[in-house]
């Protein structure tokens, strides 16, 4: 091997090897650089104080997370709710029930769908949803809403993880074994007991995962909740009042965060709290699709 | 069989077909909605004009800035993001082929990184950029958002990567070649098509995304010449606008939605052509 080549190798290595390592250390940078914005607000309150207060004066010092944390949570649950059962019979149906032509069109599709941004589905929100949840939702349980409402928030974040978990509803449904499929259905069960007894079943760890990970994505979605779900301080158990959630409080104050003291920390903070959570949220169930994968 | 079984059977195979094609139905419906409502307020002169005097009260003009801003804020972070993830995607293929469990869990921490929200990337280049002294600019959003599209790019190529026998390395290496020229001339032409994929939902997740330059691009009516000017994009620009109380801005922002809509439209769907088409050239 002449000089030139084993020099250009040892070179590419070197960058290979670094991006890499950039890359691996992201995750890390985020924590720490977050952190070390949040520290100024982490000294002077403890955490319980922050996330269990409910008290959110920035003017005055005071920062309770509480409110924000419901309304994410909140919010979060609600579109899990409207968008799980649905999504799990709708890939039921295309990986079991209908012709594998129809799952062949499908998947482009919703493929293409989940690379929709996220303002497209807020705008969307805002014509079909909010009008809807004012005009006909809420008269009908005898209550009154400007339409900019938790609801709202959870129907719009509910149609933005349709795509994304039925992909990996799909998936997980395609990595069950055909001959265990036979073997039930040879064996005198229904298609609906198959899949019943077998493919829920067999897939249940990866159903888990699917769900858990359409959860964490929807607690950090940001712009389309921001635009719909009113952007008020509120806890309450009503969804057809404005709530507040995480991300949007952080997306809403970028420009005023810099005139009050520690409100840059608060919403650092906000950010900080955010990452840990579906950080976690996210490796406990990758852990669980990697465990799952290799059986 | 009893009775039972067969309504038991037939109930759920009509919830799950009415399922299916709900979802279908809504997210058709949600396209339809988008274009129908901002397909009569676009023109010519959203498209090809910058914001006028007064645009933002109903002033003429059009949203070119914002257009061309999110093009060189994504096509600038699709570089970045190519210099640092191409390597990585090839190094985890190439060099650590024989380490499976270091490859498993490099992968897996590179998923949950995908998951993480952007907004939480947007908090954190802003405050890098603190750290770095910048002010909101083109460069400090390309930064941000090639951090966040690394990842997806990285994994994106990967998994096609990962489908290509390890027997054509091992030839490769058989005919003296160096690790380098195998990753390169070998690999990663016969990956090509899944780089180009890659690239592209790469780009089109940079164009759509709001949250993340939200602190670090700024907004401006100008199209950046530099890159420490700040620079508008597109999705936030449907943002400001829609949240104008005058009728005129909302029914732009409408149009503006469409724009964007039909951008990642072409992304994707050129995405899916292009690799069909360079998948030809791979050998089998």
């Amino acid at each position: 091997m002449n000089r030139k080549r084993r020099l250009t190798d040892s070179l590419v290595n070197i960058w290979m090897r670094g991006g890499l390592y950039i890359i691996l250390a992201i995750p890390v940078f985020i924590g720490i650089g977050l952190y070390w914005k949040a520290a100024p607000l982490l000294n002077e309150h403890s955490l319980t104080d922050l996330i269990f207060s409910s008290k959110w004066f920035p003017m005055k010092g005071e920062f309770g997370f509480l409110p924000f944390i419901f309304s994410s949570v909140y919010v979060t649950l609600l579109a899990f709710i409207l968008s799980a059962p649905l999504c799990l019979f709708a890939a039921i149906y295309l990986t079991q029930f209908s012709k594998r032509r129809l799952l062949n069109f499908m998947l482009p599709v919703i493929d293409i769908l989940a690379g929709i941004p996220s303002v497209v589905y807020g705008v969307w929100g805002i014509l079909v949803i909010v009008p809807l949840v004012s005009g006909s939702i809420a008269p009908f349980f005898g209550a009154t809403s400007s339409g900019y409402s938790l609801l709202a928030g959870g129907i719009v974040l509910a149609v933005m993880c349709i795509p994304y978990m039925l992909n990996m509803l799909i998936e997980v449904f395609h990595t069950i074994p055909v001959g265990m499929k036979e073997a039930s259905l040879s064996l005198g069960a229904t298609h609906w007991e198959m899949v019943k007894h077998v493919i829920i079943r067999k897939g249940f760890p990866g159903i888990i995962s699917a769900f858990g990970l359409g959860i964490a994505k929807a607690f950090g979605e940001t712009i389309a909740v921001l635009m719909v779900v009113g952007n008020t301080l509120n806890i309450t158990l009503s969804p057809f009042k404005a709530g507040y959630p995480l991300p949007a409080l952080i997306a809403n104050n970028y420009g005023e965060m810099m005139s009050i003291p520690d409100y840059d920390s608060a919403l650092m903070f906000a950010a900080l709290l955010l990452f840990v959570v579906i950080l976690i949220i996210n490796l406990f169930f990758r852990y669980f699709i990697h465990k799952t994968e290799k059986i | 069989m009893n009775r039972w079984k067969i309504i038991e059977e037939w109930f759920f195979k009509i919830i799950s077909f009415i399922a299916a094609y709900s979802v279908v139905l809504i997210l058709l419906y949600l396209l339809i909605v988008v274009f129908n409502k901002g397909i009569g307020a676009l023109s010519w002169e959203i498209v090809f004009s910058m914001p006028k005097g007064g645009y933002y009260f109903g002033g003429g003009g059009g949203i070119l800035n914002a257009i061309v801003g999110s093009f060189y804020l994504s096509l600038g972070a699709t570089v970045l993001a190519v210099i640092i993830g191409l390597p990585a995607a090839l190094f985890i293929n190439v060099q650590l082929i024989r380490l499976k469990r270091t490859q498993n869990t490099i992968r897996f921490f590179l998923d949950a990184l995908w998951g993480i929200p952007s907004i939480v990337y947007g908090a954190f280049g802003f405050a890098v950029m603190l750290f770095l002294g910048l002010n909101a600019s083109l460069l400090a959003g390309i930064i941000t958002v090639a951090l966040l599209i690394t990842p997806i790019l990285v994994r994106a190529f990967d998994e096609v990567l990962k489908t290509i026998p390890v027997e054509l390395q091992e030839a490769s290496y058989s005919l003296g070649s160096t690790r380098t020229e195998t990753a390169l001339k070998v690999l990663f032409k016969q990956g090509f098509a899944g780089f180009i994929t890659a690239l592209l939902l790469a780009f089109g997740r940079g164009i759509g995304d709001a949250a993340s330059v939200l602190f670090t691009a700024g907004f401006t009516d100008n199209i950046p010449v530099t890159l420490d000017e700040p620079v508008a994009t597109l999705p936030l620009s449907i943002f400001f606008q829609l949240s104008s109380p005058i009728e005129e801005v909302r029914q732009r922002a409408y149009a503006a939605a469409v724009i964007l809509t039909v951008i990642i439209l072409i992304i994707s769907v050129s995405a899916r052509l292009l690799s069909k088409r360079y998948s030809k050239n791979i050998i089998k």
